[in-house]
């Protein structure tokens, strides 16, 4: 699924013309993208949590040279699907 | 920031009423869980993607009980963060100030 299939789907729902539909999917994600860039977590009920975590520098190896290097410390996004979501997608199968 | 904290963005940013706003973010993320639930693989420009990551069954323990069981298979949605995003939050927040400034 891409982005102009979710438009697709939303489209169909919303009262709205292709190309304000277009704009308002973009702004939602926008929205949740800068909200994460400054460090707040996003959470979706019934779909799951987007949040930004503080790693710290570690020593890692060039897993192609095995060489030693020192990994810097990185801010990293992580999502946790949510239970509910996880629950219904093995009762699926 | 919740669901209902994004609606109320969304409004004022799109300047469409509350309840238009609502109805489009439940929209997205049903599409999106739908999606999920079909297999299916999420792809989105600039901010990641979503796909299932399958794991075989294995033998467990309860942690607490420490008695063994067997784990049956299970699908897990998995995201990757693309780019653009993983660029954009290692940056840290645009605002002044570096670092660690945890809210809640």
């Amino acid at each position: 699924m891409t982005k102009a299939e979710i438009v697709e789907k939303v489209y169909e729902k919303i009262g709205f013309s292709k190309k304000e539909t277009v704009a308002m999917v973009d702004t939602v994600f926008d929205i949740i993208r800068d909200t994460l860039a400054d460090g707040e977590k996003v959470k979706i009920a019934n779909f799951g949590n987007f949040e930004v975590k503080q790693k710290k520098s570690r020593r890692g190896r060039n897993p192609q040279t095995g060489a030693a290097m020192e990994i810097s410390a990185r801010r990293v996004l992580s999502f946790k699907p949510s239970v509910m979501l996880k629950r219904e997608l093995n009762r699926r199968t | 920031m919740i669901k209902s904290e994004l609606i109320a963005r969304v409004a004022e940013k799109s300047k469409v009423p509350h309840r238009e706003a609502a109805l489009l973010v439940e929209s997205i993320f049903g599409a999106m869980r739908e999606a999920i639930l079909n297999g299916e693989r999420i792809e989105l420009r600039g901010f990641g993607s979503f796909a299932n990551r399958h794991y075989t069954s294995y033998q467990g323990r309860n942690p607490k009980t420490g008695v063994s069981i067997q784990v049956s298979p299970r699908k897990i949605p998995f995201f990757k963060v693309g780019k653009e995003l993983r660029e954009k939050i290692n940056a840290g927040p645009a605002k002044a100030g570096s670092g660690s400034s945890q809210s809640g």
